[in-house]
């Protein structure tokens, strides 16, 4: 079997625990002073990667775990915690804050990653918490004419370059195989990550990290949607409660909903 | 309702009308002119034979958009299915592609199937649902024809802007998309299924472009049950790490559910803790749900979980901690255990 190489693209986007904000001018959500971390999908593509490392589940062994991530200047801390949980390297594509790349784009900057790293494998998140959009691992696929298993919740190799996916569908689990080269989506049950501990944070400092911009891979920040607005959602006024389980029962059937 | 969305091409299409309510009327923009600058394929799925009534959503979408309306099918001895979609009313052409390696729907030759057709068939909109299927498909089209997809819509507001959530459902964002062929997948919640009658559309064969495999699929492990479907149910139970085992969990909650007639949802932590199958999970990375009633039991209420039932027409909370943030939401709380609130609330319904 071929060595993997692996190519994990990572985000940067606001903590999933904070309840973000719409701005004023109403054209996104509050990012300033805001706490920010790696989006939890791509924890989870980080950690299946140093996993199949570690466990030598792939025949061929691991050759490289590469972690990029495009974004503003902050991007680079989110691929030094990826480090610290045990890539090799990571590459920083340098996109000004605010000029954020669709799926699209990204799925165009990563298949000329994949070229120039020559990845044979490349684990994502299913999608970022930010956007929602769920596209990226899919529109990379396409693009490079690979088999594609997204929801991964389980992940083994054999022999002759075969990759069995156990994937998360509507009503149940669906497993697929695949030959590599292949794209892998991750979802929440594929592992649980692990903390990085200090001493691999003072390591992951000292582990190569190169920064390109768009131009280097050949992408342009071409934008299809604009923005048009963004609200906040109807807020939902909570209906006060009631003492027992037969004031539950009446006020259903006030409501109408039983 | 349908003309003014798709008057509204026309009129930037010829550029000199004035964008003004009489201009709707005017002769340039009769209806079957319409009709061909705007068309869309609402991509259907079927499972074993039999048309998976949920994805007639997208059917209901594309007849939101205005303009002609296809649907399309794939899969082996199709026939059947395409027959009983054309039954769908407004619907003018079912594109069915009869063969076996698109059973299961893989995206490696379905998108490839889907390029050939939409090509074929000049289509301005791809309309899926936003499903296990939707989502691994559409995005691999989406690529394949160069364009940015538009995911999880919640609303239409013209052929070229759309509504849909972000931040899980915590922010609300219009777009609008400059691309040729806009690529959709919609919110099943945000548009009720079109119903199977009144329609008698013409069924054709689609090209087939036989693009070699590059996947097998192995097997599948659907969860089986007798209550209705989480994503459609009117009603629904959830119950949460306060459940605290799986034989509480199937102890407490599927009697509740039984009571009502309602489907078991729960959330992430239920199901991480190995309470409940995955596939009941509600929220931003599980099923997104808004039924008439959505009851939840032992769930704190995090935005996660949120994000996957905030829409439900009532909502009841059954949490020992008065301060959950779930009773924010709720139209209805009882603080409480809910070991002892819930089969009395079981029993109560059964008798009433």
């Amino acid at each position: 079997m071929s060595a993997l190489r692996i190519l994990v693209p990572i985000k940067r986007v606001i903590d999933y625990a904070v309840k973000p904000r719409v701005n004023k001018a109403q054209t996104g959500v509050e990012t300033a002073g805001v706490k920010h971390s790696m989006n939890p999908f791509d924890e989870l593509s980080v950690e299946e990667s140093v996993r199949i490392r570690e466990k030598k589940s792939a025949p061929g062994g691991v050759e490289d775990i590469c972690v990029i991530s495009a974004g503003p200047a902050k991007a680079a801390d989110v691929l030094r915690t990826a480090m610290a949980m045990g890539a090799d390297r990571g590459i920083h594509v340098d996109v000004k804050e605010g000029e954020d790349l669709e799926p699209l784009s990204v799925a165009k900057l990563l298949k000329a990653a994949v070229e120039k790293e020559k990845s044979n494998l490349v684990i994502l998140g299913k999608q970022s918490i930010d956007d929602d959009a769920a596209q990226t691992g899919q529109m990379l696929a396409g693009l490079l004419g690979w088999p594609q298993a997204t929801q991964a919740s389980k992940v083994s190799f054999a022999k002759g370059d075969l990759v069995e996916v156990t994937k998360e569908v509507d009503g149940g689990v669906e497993t697929v195989r695949a030959k590599l080269p292949l794209v892998i989506t991750t979802d929440l049950r594929l592992n649980e990550p692990r903390y990085a501990s200090l001493p691999n944070i003072m390591k992951a400092k000292k582990k190569p990290l190169v920064k390109m911009s768009l131009g280097d891979l050949g992408v342009a920040n071409e934008r299809r949607l604009r923005v048009v607005k963004v609200t906040e959602p109807a807020p939902r006024q909570g209906g006060g409660k009631v003492e027992d389980v037969d004031g539950l029962i009446s006020k259903l059937k006030e409501l109408g909903a039983i | 309702m349908l003309f003014p969305i798709a008057t509204r091409t026309v009129i930037r299409s010829v550029g000199a009308l004035p964008r003004s309510a009489s201009a709707f009327s005017s002769p340039f923009s009769s209806p079957s002119a319409l009709r061909r600058l705007l068309s869309s394929l609402a991509v259907l799925e079927q499972r074993d034979g039999k048309l998976n009534h949920g994805s007639l959503s997208a059917i209901t979408a594309a007849k939101k958009l205005g303009g002609s309306v296809h649907g399309f099918v794939a899969g082996s001895n199709i026939k059947a299915v395409a027959e009983e979609a054309a039954k769908v009313e407004g619907v003018e052409k079912i594109i069915a592609v009869d063969n076996a390696a698109y059973d299961k729907g893989l995206p490696e030759n379905f998108a490839p199937l889907l390029v050939e057709n939409i090509k074929k068939g000049g289509y301005t909109h791809i309309i899926a649902g936003h499903t296990a299927f939707g989502k691994s498909l559409l995005p691999r089209v989406a690529a394949l024809l160069d364009s940015q997809q538009i995911s999880d819509i919640t609303a239409i507001e013209n052929e070229n802007t759309f509504v849909r959530p972000i931040y899980a459902g915590n922010a609300i964002a219009t777009v609008e998309s400059s691309d040729p062929i806009k690529v959709i997948t919609i919110r099943g919640t945000a548009f009720p299924a079109a119903e199977t009658q009144g329609g008698s559309a013409a069924v054709e064969d689609g090209a087939d472009p036989n693009v070699q495999i590059s996947v097998e699929w192995v097997s599948e492990d659907l969860a089986k049950s007798d209550r209705p479907d989480l994503a459609t149910a009117g009603k629904v139970v959830s119950g949460g790490r306060g459940l605290k085992s799986k034989d509480d969990f199937d102890k407490i909650m599927l009697p509740l559910a039984d009571s009502l007639g309602a489907a078991v949802g729960a959330s992430r932590a239920a199901v991480d803790s190995g309470y409940a199958d995955n596939s009941l999970q509600v929220g931003q990375t599980g099923k997104v749900v808004a039924p008439q009633l959505y009851m939840a039991v032992g769930i704190s209420g995090a935005i996660q979980h949120l994000a996957g039932m905030k829409d439900s027409k009532v909502i009841a909370a059954i949490n020992k901690d008065a301060e959950a943030p779930i009773f924010q939401v709720a139209d209805v709380g009882l603080v409480g255990d809910l070991f002892d609130k819930v089969p009395e609330l079981t029993e109560k319904l059964k008798n009433s």
